[in-house]
């Protein structure tokens, strides 16, 4: 895909793992006082301590201390979806699922998906299709894409509407997100790559 | 080649173009990206015109520094305003350094060509580029619009389909002004006035602080926010100080204001706009049709990043013009306006005037208390939805005089509704946090958009077909308790809605078949064209009897009158609910600059079009918006998507069209029509829901 730049503002979100990131922060500069707690979350393959209150949403956890920007504040009352991360593989709504109930269980986000530098073919049936207009939801999209092409590898469209359906897009991309995401099907069962 | 405004506005070349170091052409712009795609289609231009390769330009896009000053990125004229400055101001500095690389070649500047930006010297490269001879340009000259852009024939970028250039990053987790980390960020939550004149009495400080967190409380009048390190500790001050704030004189609003029977029903500023109605009809038909207040809801809640260092104020915001922004910042914190530089970062899309410039005043209000420190403020969805402005609430009744032959000999579109522009900086209009500062700005009647800029309420409001007599009369009512402003296709939505509707009525009437009856009206070729194109791609000559539960209805517009056309079939089902199964739809948008950008966006305007139609309506109750979050507010899902169908007409030798809201009035016309063809009978009011199919069915033909 050939690309111009697009001028970003100065200052870029870190997607570093740092770990604690957040909170190191926060106590550095003493805008968090009460932060005793702990917790031990696996997230994209990875192990993170983090100095948080299990009460914490995770949506915040992983934005704000693990500095992963995909997940997205939309709503925070679990109706939108585009802060959709998979637990164990099954669709979560991260803006209101508190942390600490998640330790000792398999967190995966939008930043887990491409492996090896990689495209996961979900992320490129979506740039074939160029499903997305402004593409606030589309991380949400593609973790509930993801949770379904793990169960179930040969979706009908009706499946693709039923599994999706949670997850709302206010610029009408859904045509595009659901030959996108019959595209990646095909990919994934090895089939050439035209879902239509 | 005229000059187009933006052009006049910002007559240097250097405002607008730019060679760098590291052999890329920076083209900068006033418009900005909300989704739509513009970035990647003023690239093209750009490319096109320079001969470079498509990553060989970079743009700066919504910089009240750098960039050209260019309003708000609205109406659809992006492409036909900076688009077009941004291929004269390419052509001209094309000629001028072919005029340099010709005397420094010795050659004839016709022998030369570019190719990636080098020079070829009868096909053979020279080792002279644009980034060796840049500095033989004059680039602080002004645009003269003197030369002429390259034919059509020789593009080889625009009309492309070329990849949107954002969307790497929004697959990967990146992309948005909400993902900005500096250091020191504080994130930031407001405490929102409960309308214009609310005081705040009681304020539990003590509590909030206690609450830990290290919450900072920011206070200026009537105006309260939250600020800390920990988004989380915020985010729960501002909810806790929302539900325990006492309020002096709180707004207070009536359920039955949020509809369109209300607002017609209020004393209004009436104006006639064209054409008297004649005198010499044989008949006369008239037809009322209502749509509610209508959300933009946006799926992600407005944020914005100020800071206040060294005297300066730089704000990042979604908002939809960086200029205009910041002469409102500057106007209302009475900062001279080379004290703010406002830029543009990408958010949600927002389809109109949403919170988005509301946010940005709100952060630079925090950095403002608390200089040195990056400000975060993000609106929570229950803000979003109960303070950006609104769409009005509208009834249209179209009155047709009819002559001999059936067909109307005079037409007026009868429209009441509140403004549809109130952009902050026009008219009086101001951001929203200035109210609740010591010095509110004055009260003001809002007044609409002008006819000649499209028009707000009346946008689309004279029919396009052949009919002698046409006009408008506009009831435009200024008391309204919410502020309201512009949504995607603003009036045009139910004046295309009714237009259409009553076209149906009338062929009906002349016993004629629709699709014939308005072509037989219609002697624009552009707009006959758009028409028997869907007509074939829906195969409309099949269209069945109708009155059966299944029916098939078909709407037209040029947007503005100016500016794309528009033709959209719809095929619905109906029993106890409205069920769109397949939508059609030809467009004739000029010169294409990206096809499948332009699809997109007629793919979703005419989704979002469905949603209003059938399902949306803004709710009020006593203490303000009702519908606060997406139950309340609900929208269009994955079950309700049709197939939809687009195809353009080609009109490649015709200038660009602003195509992004071209195609949700006829669309929503087309659902009307369809249902009143499956029904027998018409709904004549938006949404279309259950409780008004049992009503129309109740009502009969």
């Amino acid at each position: 895909m050939s690309s111009a730049a697009v001028y970003l503002p100065p200052f870029r979100a870190k997607r570093s793992h740092i770990r604690t990131f957040g909170c190191a922060r926060a106590r550095r500069t003493g805008h968090i006082q009460s932060m005793n707690e702990h917790l031990t979350l696996t997230v994209n393959g990875h192990v993170h301590e983090i100095d948080a209150a299990g009460t914490t949403p995770l949506l915040d956890v992983l934005r704000n201390h693990l500095g992963l920007k995909g997940s997205r504040y939309g709503c925070g009352l679990e109706q939108c979806g585009a802060c959709m991360v998979l637990v164990d593989g099954e669709t979560v709504y991260s803006c209101s699922r508190e942390a600490g109930t998640l330790e000792e269980r398999s967190i995966l986000t939008v930043e887990g998906l491409a492996a090896d530098g990689a495209l996961h073919p979900l992320q490129q049936a979506f740039l074939d299709e160029q499903a997305g207009q402004c593409g606030y939801c589309l991380s949400g999209m593609l973790m509930a894409a993801k949770a379904l092409l793990d169960r179930n590898p040969s979706p009908t469209r009706a499946d693709i509407v039923e599994a999706l359906d949670p997850n709302l897009c206010r610029c009408g991309s859904h045509p595009r997100i659901l030959r996108a995401v019959a595209r990646a099907a095909a990919v994934l069962r090895g089939e050439a790559g035209d879902g239509h | 080649m005229a000059i187009s405004q933006s052009l006049r506005d910002n007559p240097r070349l250097e405002r607008w173009l730019r060679f760098e170091p590291d052999r890329t052409v920076r083209v900068a712009t006033g418009k900005v990206e909300l989704g739509q795609g513009i970035l990647t289609a003023l690239a093209q231009i750009a490319a096109e015109e320079l001969d470079l390769r498509i990553d060989q330009v970079r743009i700066l896009s919504g910089d009240s520094i750098e960039g050209p000053g260019e309003g708000y990125t609205a109406s659809s004229w992006s492409v036909e305003h900076s688009g077009s400055a941004i291929r004269a101001v390419s052509a001209e500095v094309r000629a001028l350094a072919f005029a340099r690389a010709a005397l420094r070649l010795n050659a004839a500047p016709e022998e030369l060509s570019v190719r990636e930006g080098e020079f070829l010297r009868g096909g053979t490269a020279t080792g002279l580029d644009y980034w060796h001879i840049a500095p033989e340009i004059d680039l602080s000259a002004e645009a003269t619009g003197a030369v002429a852009p390259k034919p059509i024939a020789e593009h080889r970028i625009v009309g492309r389909d070329i990849p949107r250039l954002d969307l790497m990053a929004k697959l990967t987790g990146s992309g948005f002004i909400q993902d900005i980390d500096m250091p020191g960020m504080l994130h930031a939550r407001t405490l929102r006035q409960p309308g214009r004149g609310a005081t705040l009495l009681r304020l539990d400080e003590d509590a909030i602080r206690r609450a830990g967190g290290g919450v900072q409380i920011v206070r200026r009048a009537n105006f309260v926010a939250f600020a800390g390190g920990d988004e989380t500790a915020v985010r729960k001050a501002a909810a806790k100080a929302t539900e325990t704030a006492v309020w002096a004189t709180p707004r207070h609003l009536r359920p039955e204001q949020a509809s369109a029977g209300w607002i017609a029903a209020q004393p209004s500023h009436d104006r006639r706009i064209g054409d008297a109605m004649p005198e010499n009809a044989v008949d006369r038909l008239s037809i009322r049709f209502s749509r509610p207040f209508l959300s933009h809801g946006s799926i992600a809640p407005s944020c914005a990043l100020a800071l206040w260092k060294d005297g300066v104020l730089s704000v990042w915001s979604h908002a939809q013009g960086m200029h205009p922004l910041r002469t409102n910042i500057s106007a209302t914190l009475g900062l001279p306006v080379d004290k703010v530089a406002c830029h543009h970062a990408q958010g949600a899309g927002c389809y109109g005037h949403n919170g988005a410039d509301d946010a940005a005043l709100d952060a630079a209000l925090v950095a403002m208390e608390l200089p040195g420190q990056p400000i975060r403020l993000c609106w929570s969805r229950e803000e979003e939805f109960g303070y950006e402005p609104l769409s009005s609430a509208m009834a249209v009744e179209v009155h047709a005089s009819v002559g001999t032959d059936g067909r109307p000999v005079g037409w007026t579109t009868e429209i009441w509704s509140a403004a549809h522009g109130q952009r902050p900086g026009v008219g009086g209009a101001y951001l929203l946090a200035a109210e609740a500062l010591e010095t509110p700005p004055p009260e003001r009647k809002p007044f609409d958009i002008p006819e000649e800029r499209g028009g707000g309420a009346t946008r689309n409001a004279i029919p396009l077909y052949d009919i002698v007599a046409r006009g408008i009369d506009f009831h435009l009512v200024h008391d309204v308790p919410v502020r309201t402003s512009s949504l995607r296709g603003l009036g045009a939505t139910l004046n295309v809605f009714a237009i259409e509707g009553l076209m149906d009525e009338l062929s009906a009437r002349a016993g004629e078949d629709p699709l014939a009856y308005r072509l037989s009206l219609l002697a624009d070729p552009r707009a006959r064209a758009v028409l028997e194109k869907v007509g074939g791609m829906a195969r409309w000559s099949k269209r069945g009897p109708g009155g059966t539960g299944r029916g098939m209805g078909i709407g037209l517009a040029r947007y503005k009158n100016s500016s794309a056309y528009a033709a959209v079939v719809a095929a619905v089902e109906v029993d106890d609910a409205v069920r769109v199964t397949d939508i059609w739809c030809a467009v004739d948008a000029g010169l294409v600059i990206n096809p499948d950008g332009l699809v997109n966006q007629v793919e979703g305007n005419i989704v979002q079009a469905i949603s209003w139609t059938l399902i949306e309506e803004a709710r009020f109750g006593e203490d303000g918006v009702a519908s606060l979050d997406w139950q309340s507010y609900p929208v269009i899902r994955f079950r309700d998507i049709p197939e939809i169908r687009v195809e353009l007409v080609d009109a490649s030798g015709q200038d660009p069209l602003g195509v992004g809201e071209c195609a949700g009035g006829p669309a929503a016309a087309a659902i009307g029509n369809a249902v009143a063809h499956a029904l027998g009978t018409r709904i004549r009011d938006m949404p279309m829901t259950r409780e008004r199919i049992i009503e129309a069915l109740m009502r009969g033909g």
